[in-house]
């Protein structure tokens, strides 16, 4: 069998992205999350609020070391896996990324540290300040990646000269017709992800009753901003598709299964997108429904996939199955936080263990509803890289064989689910071990700097507590 | 016509980020590289204690290195990444095994040796992969219209693997040498002990390859060996480092190693820019072949301007905090 290179290099980079992209979609909402923790504890003293902080810091360090671990490939996957795609569009991408590395750089010497160590050394308006400022960091990095991302959808303030792009205009290009979209849609995004994984955790210590005070308040103040967040998504994503259909009508027609260009056209509930023979092999649909949402009328056009030849077209069922399982999961979102509403009444909420129990299994809905969202836009965007102007095929590194590009992609996945097995496993311990286990101690030891981990104090293994106070005490 | 020669500084830049970026994480890749050797397992305890709280900071430059080279010479982004690229992954893989270890380590109690392997095994061969990406640039690349056309194994020759083990052993050396500085006792003892041995060893491959080097490129020949110029001063003041760091040892000094381990780092780091300027991807490109478009590299330019000042200002307050000596079970958990 023939190996492909360019598919080899659009799975893996479909692999290390979407590895990676889940531990910055969890710290942006968590960091903001922390955020408002701290401005509590500052203003009403409350040490319940100090505790939550505390404990949720320690959760950002561990996920946020896992991040910067998976983001030292992807700087590297443009130049190995696609070279011409780097030459080309170096002169825009090569800034944007560039500022996004320096922002990380900056927020982690400055800030970070102090966030995570500095809550017995410095005056709480300082620490306060230092949480503001990673969660600012935080939104500053997103900023820079959904800029160049954004670009590669809808290019707009370059010029292609000599197959390469040369800037004509920063803020047209950075400032590109889809990127407000998308960073709306993105942030709510992390917002959701965080907010229903606190909430999960907090429901599954409420059903193990422990430390009840802290976990309800934190599970209320999360149903109060899913409450909002939620439906605010469900609109932004609409004006997303519709910014979609205007500048990438192609990948609307994919999300939508829909072949022919009509009017009339129906939304899709069900189908099996058949792109060899161009149409759907069974379909269940609403009339006319389709037409509704994305113009606002029972008879507008909605262009069909036949409009451009096949090579053209994106693979459909991925896309329109990635899209059904983001929306459904997105309007799932949305009946837990209002369901959330109507239990707060009398305190129900804290005796509904069904709900509870449904709040802790939704803590990973927002994952995957980041990563199919992501394969909708990525996958929705080929044949092209950027989008009209450059195809995946013409990105590809020319000297990559098929060979070489699935050593890698093994190698890939197997170092990952190494690495991150024992990440997410010992994550796991973290929340295992809770908030109780955090004894908040002045760290007076040494006033040494610190990396993220450390602002963990959970062993690695399970059952050795006591094995491992007496191994301490012969160690050290 | 443009003001500046931006190209000219951008390489500057680039320049400077690597030789911090070898300097700093060379001394902790060193570390591990030496971590299997240690005399015990407390000694390793310790070790680890004296990177700990910096060495991602140094791993950092790396990154920023990658996204800058990205930004103002994306040939060579372009060119040398597909050339290397087996290389590259077994690279990043490296650091990851070892970036990992150095968090589960300290948290792990029973399965403490399998972290100890993957920051011995990472740390030695991210330094390998380092020293054969230098053993590709005295090599030369085979290009053609500003694209890789070589094979996947070009990388891979006798040459660059004796620059690979250079680096290993030359890591290993700033390694040793920084335990020196901020060790006691037995483990100091052990370090004063493997670092004549190193040196040595560095000394040889070195020389094999100072003498290799000319017979491989036409245009190092000419440069070094067409008249004699004022570039012979660099390898005269890489002996007299090494001297220094013999003369140091001997005499049981504490810092003294390892800055004169850092000065043999920068001569040769120099010796190998002055036999390659102006070519940035040899033999073809130079670094205004290699630069991207000029309001790009002016537009990243004035960012870094504002951020680098911030970042060695934090660089040096880091290193100020953690000076002097590391004690047994002492510092970081």
């Amino acid at each position: 069998m023939e190996l492909d290179p360019l598919i080899l290099s659009r799975i893996q980079f479909a692999f290390v992205v979407s590895f990676h992209a889940i531990f910055p979609v969890f710290t942006i909402g968590l960091a903001s999350y922390i955020a408002v923790l701290e401005g509590l504890s500052f203003k009403t003293k409350n040490p319940v609020w100090a505790k939550l902080s505390s404990f949720w810091t320690t959760v950002f360090a561990v996920v946020f070391g896992m991040g910067v671990v998976s983001g030292i490939v992807m700087s590297f996957q443009f130049g190995t896996n696609w070279s011409n795609f780097s030459q080309a569009s170096a002169n825009f991408l090569g800034p944007m990324l560039s500022y996004e590395v320096i922002t990380a750089f900056f927020l982690e010497a400055a800030f970070l540290g102090v966030l995570l160590f500095g809550r017995d050394r410095v005056p709480p308006g300082v620490h306060l300040f230092a949480a503001i400022m990673v969660a600012t960091g935080t939104f500053i990095s997103s900023f820079w990646i959904l800029s160049a991302n954004s670009w590669m959808q809808t290019p707009a303030g370059t010029e292609l000269r000599d197959g390469v792009f040369h800037v004509t205009s920063w803020s047209e290009a950075i400032f590109n017709p889809s990127f407000q979209y998308r960073f709306a849609h993105k942030v709510i995004a992390s917002f959701l992800t965080g907010g229903f994984v606190v909430a999960g955790v907090s429901a599954w210590y409420l059903l193990k009753g422990r430390e009840v005070e802290a976990n309800r308040k934190a599970l209320s103040m999360c149903l109060w901003m899913l409450l909002i967040l939620a439906p605010t998504q469900l609109v932004v994503g609409d004006f997303h598709g519709l910014n979609t259909l205007e500048h990438q009508p192609m990948k609307v027609a994919a999300m939508e299964g829909n072949w022919e260009t009509s009017d009339n056209v129906p939304l899709l509930l069900f189908a099996i997108p058949d792109q060899e023979n161009q149409t759907n092999l069974f379909e269940i649909g609403v009339p006319g429904l389709a037409s509704l949402i994305l113009t606002h009328d029972m008879d507008g056009v909605i262009p069909g996939l036949k409009e451009v030849p096949v090579e053209e077209q994106p693979p459909v069922a991925i896309v329109f199955w990635s899209f059904r399982i983001m929306v459904g999961l997105g309007m799932l979102m949305i009946l837990f936080a209002f369901t959330g509403l109507a239990l707060r009444p009398g305190g129900r909420l804290w005796r509904a263990r069904w709900f509870l129990q449904g709040l802790r299994f939704m803590s990973v809905a927002p994952f995957i509803a980041v990563l199919t969202g992501w394969f909708v836009t990525e996958v929705g965007r080929a044949p092209w890289l950027v989008y009209g102007q450059m195809t995946q095929a013409e990105a590809v590194t020319p000297s990559l064989t098929g060979g070489m590009a699935l050593f890698t992609l093994i190698g890939y996945v197997v170092v990952y689910s190494l690495v991150f097995s024992a990440g997410v496993y010992y994550l796991m311990r973290v929340l295992y071990e809770g908030m109780e286990n955090n004894p908040h101690e002045p760290d007076t030891q040494s006033e040494r700097p610190k990396r993220p981990f450390s602002a963990a104090h959970t062993t690695f293994e399970l059952h050795d507590q006591n094995e491992q106070s007496a191994k301490q005490g012969g160690l050290l | 016509m443009e003001l500046f020669d931006l190209a000219l500084i951008w390489a500057f830049i680039i320049g400077f980020g690597v030789i911090m970026y070898v300097l700093m994480d060379g001394f902790d890749l060193g570390v591990g590289i030496l971590f299997p050797f240690a005399p015990s397992e407390q000694d390793r305890d310790t070790m680890m204690n004296t990177v700990a709280p910096v060495w991602d900071g140094n791993e950092t430059w790396l990154v920023l290195g990658g996204a800058g080279l990205l930004g103002a010479f994306p040939l060579v982004y372009s060119v040398l990444l597909p050339a290397l690229y087996i290389g590259v992954f077994l690279m990043l893989a490296g650091l990851i095994f070892r970036g990992i270890a150095f968090e589960f380590r300290f948290k792990a109690r029973t399965s403490r040796y399998l972290w100890n392997w993957a920051f011995a095994g990472g740390s030695t061969i991210a330094a390998f992969a380092q020293g054969v990406v230098v053993g590709t640039y005295i090599q030369g690349y085979e290009t053609a219209n500003g694209v890789y056309v070589g094979g996947a194994l070009d990388w891979l020759t006798p040459f660059t693997v004796l620059t690979g083990l250079g680096l290993v052993a030359g890591y290993a050396l700033l390694g040793s040498t920084w335990l020196i500085m901020k060790t006691e006792g037995r483990l100091q003892e052990w370090a004063y002990k493997i670092t004549l041995p190193l040196l040595g060893a560095i000394l040889v491959i070195f020389g094999i390859i100072s003498v290799w080097t000319p017979f491989i490129d036409d245009m190092v020949r000419e440069r070094w060996f067409s008249n004699l110029s004022i570039i012979w001063v660099l390898p005269v003041l890489t002996l007299l480092c090494a001297i220094q760091i013999f003369r140091s040892v001997r005499n049981r000094l504490e810092g003294m190693p390892f800055v004169a381990t850092m000065g043999l780092f920068i001569t040769t780091y120099l010796g190998l820019i002055v036999s390659r300027w102006p070519y940035l991807i040899p033999p073809d490109y130079t670094v205004w072949d290699a630069a991207s478009a000029y309001n790009s590299q002016l537009f990243l330019l004035l960012g870094l301007l504002i951020v680098i000042p911030f970042v060695l200002v934090y660089t040096a307050w880091t290193y100020w905090v953690f000076r002097g000596k590391v004690r047994a079970g002492e510092g970081y958990h």
